[in-house]
């Protein structure tokens, strides 16, 4: 009967794909996440201490050997890991974006600034602080 | 409030609309782009998105305001900083999108301009497929046409052309765009927030001129396998 290990992994296939397409980050997905990681780690100390039990699940889910099963579960897994990763970092693409904008137009902002106060002749706030952070070399 | 560089001045061509320029490595071409440019309009600003080429020296030469990205952070990040930039300026009223490649004709973004101002649009959206001025060749169109129907299935308006980068958005529209698509999906997103701002737009036929510089130049079929990706996956 490997009919169960099939709809395992298909299973595990597509709700990776649900999670890569919707799905945003949050605490509740942070709390999952390292709920899996300390199953993961216990299964792992099971797994090792009696190596027998494996292969008697493998059996039970249709799969020949324990190896074979743990090597299914690791692809799975590593897709899953891979999404994941990848979301981090679009969204780490996103905030770098965002400040590299407003540096840009902080950048464009204090340039009008000075600009305007060349052309005019009254002094404005813009100016000192200008002055200040490009230490322009006008007096003292 | 910081005061800023006013715009107006004697004898300003168009003083209330900005030319957004996405800049990135376009040396060849972008002098003379912004030349025919400043013929018509005074306000043009390019956004240089970390040209290695020295595109934004080019730029500044011919009159164009400059603002740099410190780093390369693509087309639609580039456009979002300079729609950022012109909706702060005093006495802006329209925001013309313009690609600094020279594909794009003065007299359609004027065209466009008047259609704005003459039915208060928020937005003119640039089409190349409303008229047979401009023949992409079939690769291109089929790209562009996927292009368009995954656009309108998302967005549930009905535009011809989708990818192309010659709009006119009013202040008020330019207010709704916040694009967080870097890359090339950024031209589905910005109609997608158009239409969330419920503001008037048309389509208006343009003219698209591909010469040899910007075929080479221009999106190829595995691109938009990217932009397909990046529109379901973010």
């Amino acid at each position: 009967m490997t009919i169960w290990i099939q709809i395992l992994l298909v299973l595990g296939l597509v709700l990776t794909a649900v999670y890569l397409v919707r799905s945003t980050p949050s605490a509740s997905h942070q709390a999952i996440r390292r709920i899996l990681v300390i199953l993961a780690v216990l299964v792992g100390v099971v797994a090792v201490i009696w190596p027998g039990l494996l292969s008697l699940i493998a059996h039970a889910l249709g799969v020949g050997r324990g190896a074979d099963l743990l090597l299914y579960i690791l692809v799975v897994v590593f897709l899953i890991e891979s999404v994941s990763n990848y979301k981090r970092s679009v969204n780490q693409a996103r905030t770098t974006s965002a400040l590299a904008r407003e540096l840009a137009l902080v950048e464009a902002r204090l340039e009008d600034a000075i600009a305007a106060n060349e052309t005019s002749p009254t002094p404005t706030v813009a100016k000192s602080t200008a002055k200040k952070s490009s230490r322009a070399p006008q007096g003292k | 409030m910081t005061p800023r560089a006013k715009p107006i001045s004697r004898g300003a061509k168009n003083p209330d609309v900005w030319i957004v320029i996405p800049l990135y490595n376009e040396a060849p071409v972008i002098g003379s782009v912004i030349d025919d440019l400043k013929a018509v309009f005074s306000n043009v600003v390019c956004i240089d998105d970390g040209s290695s080429d020295g595109s934004g020296a080019i730029a500044k030469a011919h009159g164009a305001r400059v603002i740099n990205h410190p780093i390369n952070l693509g087309q639609g990040a580039a456009l979002q900083t300079g729609i950022s930039y012109a909706r702060e300026q005093v006495g802006a009223k329209y925001i013309v999108t313009f690609d600094a490649d020279g594909q794009h004709r003065i007299d359609d973004a004027l065209g466009m301009l008047e259609l704005a101002r003459s039915k208060n649009l928020g937005v003119v959206f640039g089409s190349r497929f409303l008229d047979d001025r401009t023949n992409p060749g079939f690769a291109k169109k089929v790209v562009l046409k996927t292009a368009v129907w995954v656009t309108n299935q998302t967005t549930g308006m009905k535009l011809t052309d989708a990818h192309n980068g010659l709009r006119v958005l009013s202040v008020e529209a330019a207010k709704g765009i916040n694009l967080q698509q870097d890359r090339m999906a950024h031209a589905t997103e910005i109609v997608v927030q158009i239409g969330r701002t419920k503001l008037p737009w048309e389509e208006f036929p343009v003219e698209v001129i591909y010469t040899d510089y910007s075929k080479a130049k221009g999106q190829s079929l595995l691109n938009s396998v990217n932009i397909l990706f990046d529109l379901i996956v973010n």
